[in-house]
């Protein structure tokens, strides 16, 4: 018989490895997708028995200011109002990705149409040594350097919105550059020809027609920023004070989702209504995640249909 | 642009005594989702032959040959129907090992696709895929399918260059030299001039008339004077079914269908 007709006939090794590999990345991706569904429901479960079992109600739990979940109020109901955090989380995330967004732009643009060889050989290494250096010693700097000049300026006690907004700005700056980097070189550079070609200058180029080009890039990266902003605990805790109180300037201490949750979940008995008060944190903040996807996601789309 | 009847359709024969057949197709059908490209193409391709695929772009001549060596199965949502003969094997069928049939059943693509690897390598790419590892060995496939390719002079002094680093119509030589490195039967190129220059263009043709003598060529091309220089039976597609099949010559001087008439002398596509 033909041996090459027999050969196709057999099953081959490579068909048979195939097989096994295909195998393993199914229980890989299978492994992933039962441990998020273990966290997201394990934290959903614990952070839905605040309402469930204690008795909360979720919208005082949103727009109450007041966090002693020890303590009942007049009516006997526990006092979990989260506003306070929440206001401190949105607040600095918002702030800092608004102060990071134009030194970030601003960055890319020299890195990638102003000086491309000083970008690629310095500021790069740069940037992602950056992104690289532990949050707990941004958090230290801060405590130490921001945190007293806040103070000197300002009065008070240096700790509060201030000094987590500063502190998240310098570790957000890095990652929303290196996106936007990564925007701004995905342009093709035959849109910059086509507008040099017309007359345009290379700052008009820039700016009517290569930052257009790499908006969605960019929003993606800024976005990004956002995301590890909100959920970032340790720096924001070494800096922004501690105090669940609705804050009224951006000097005074404050708190934030992670800070309330790093600082009390260690104090707190499994299942007693603080323990659960804070698992309702953890929720709204996984939730925020998953807000920040897809908010990724949708940007990424609007981006390709242009 | 006239509307052509499907049903109006040429054939030739082959005498099956005499002439052999490297591989045949019989009612191939391909969907892409819902919408049907191939319309049932049955055609015999014979051994030691060039045949040209031609026709307007979108007829479907590149998914007809992609699905001769089932590159086809790589799109998602797409499916093959009927039967592709080949040594007396339907290797259209899922007991085939299509690992092993596309040792024997080489493709080349219209943009050359050098890998980022020397000379040396794209070539031993496949050789060592399936084991081999004798250095010796590996030079002389090397020295051969460099040779039959009409690449060895020029590049002979220095295999360990970037493939990535040779003119288009070389890197093509050197994509036909890597798919004939296993020494295949059949080869199959979709337009593989297409983004050459004239020069480049004349030395990928000529390469393909000596590689005739040990393979069996099909080739999809844009080009009718290409088809008609180098092929000796030529295919014109039409909506995705052959609607003409016959000895290159009388596709080209005297066409049987209307529809291959008008094309080949300009009046459309
Ligand atoms: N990957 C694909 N998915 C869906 N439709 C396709 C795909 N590739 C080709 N088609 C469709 O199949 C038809 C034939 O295309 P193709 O084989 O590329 O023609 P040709 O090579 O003759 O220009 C066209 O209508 C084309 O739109
Ligand atoms: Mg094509």
């Amino acid at each position: 018989m033909d041996p090459i007709r027999e050969a196709m006939l057999k099953r081959s090794r490579s068909a048979k490895l195939e097989r096994r590999g295909r195998l393993i990345s199914l229980f890989c991706i299978g492994l992933i997708v039962v441990i998020v569904a273990g966290i997201f429901y394990f934290v959903a479960s614990k952070g839905l028995a605040t309402f469930f079992s204690d008795g909360v109600n979720l919208w005082d739990f949103l727009t109450h200011s007041v966090w002693s979940p020890g303590v009942k109020d007049a009516h006997g109901s526990p006092q979990v109002g989260a506003l306070p955090m929440i206001v401190g989380s949105f607040g600095v995330t918002f702030l800092s990705a608004i102060i990071a967004t134009p030194f970030a732009v601003g960055a890319a643009v020299f890195m990638t149409e102003i000086s491309p060889k000083v970008g690629r050989k310095i500021l790069q290494p740069v940037i992602e040594l950056l992104v690289g250096i532990p949050s707990v010693v941004y958090g230290f700097i801060g405590l130490s350097v921001v945190v007293p000049f806040i103070r000197s300026i300002f009065g008070g006690t240096g700790f509060g919105i201030l000094a987590g907004t500063f502190v998240l700005f310098v570790m957000i700056l890095p990652t929303v550059t290196s996106m936007a980097v990564d925007a701004l070189r995905a342009v093709p550079s035959h849109y910059r020809s086509a507008s040099l070609a017309l007359g345009a200058t290379r700052w008009q180029t820039t700016w009517r027609v290569v930052l257009r080009a790499a908006t969605p890039g960019i929003l993606t990266g800024i976005v990004f920023g956002m995301a590890r902003a909100f959920g970032e605990a340790l720096a924001v805790q070494m800096v922004i004070g501690n105090a669940a109180l609705l804050p009224n300037n951006l000097v005074s201490p404050a708190s934030t989702l992670t800070s309330v949750l790093t600082s009390g979940i260690g104090n707190t008995v499994m299942g007693s209504l603080e323990n659960n008060a804070l698992w309702s944190l953890a929720l709204l903040l996984l939730l925020m995640s998953l807000f920040f996807n897809i908010m990724i996601r949708w940007i990424g789309k609007k981006g390709e249909l242009k | 642009m006239d509307n052509y009847s499907l049903d109006d359709i040429f054939i030739r024969d082959f005498d099956r005594k005499t002439q052999e057949i490297a591989v045949e197709t019989e009612d191939l059908r391909v969907f892409y989702g819902d919408n049907e490209a191939i319309h049932g193409v049955s055609l015999p391709f014979e051994r030691y032959k060039i045949t040209s695929l031609i026709g307007a772009s979108g007829s479907g001549k590149s998914t007809f040959l992609r699905s001769i060596n089932r590159m086809n199965d790589n799109i998602d949502g797409t499916r093959v129907t009927g039967k592709i003969m080949y040594r007396d094997v339907d290797i259209n069928s899922d007991n085939v090992d299509i690992y092993e049939m596309r040792k024997h059943i080489g493709m080349v693509f219209q943009r050359p696709n050098p890998f980022a690897k020397s000379i040396y390598d794209n070539i031993t790419f496949a050789p060592k895929r399936f084991g081999e590892h004798d250095k010796q060995k590996l030079d002389e496939m090397v020295e051969t399918s460099l040779k039959q390719a009409a690449l060895w002079d020029q590049v002979k002094d220095d295999l360990h260059q970037s493939g990535l680093s040779l003119s288009g119509g070389q890197a093509q030589r050197l994509c036909i030299a890597r798919a004939i490195a296993m020494q295949p039967d059949i080869l199959l190129l979709d337009e593989p001039a297409s983004a050459l220059d004239p020069i480049s263009t004349s030395t990928v043709e000529e390469t393909l008339m000596t590689l005739k003598d040990q393979y069996t060529i099909i080739i999809v091309t844009h080009n009718m004077q290409q088809a008609a220089r180098i092929s000796d039976y030529t295919a014109f597609f039409y909506s995705g079914k052959a609607l003409e099949y016959d000895e290159t010559r009388k596709i080209f001087t005297r066409p049987k269908i209307k529809a291959t008439e008008d094309y080949v002398s300009g009046h459309f596509g």
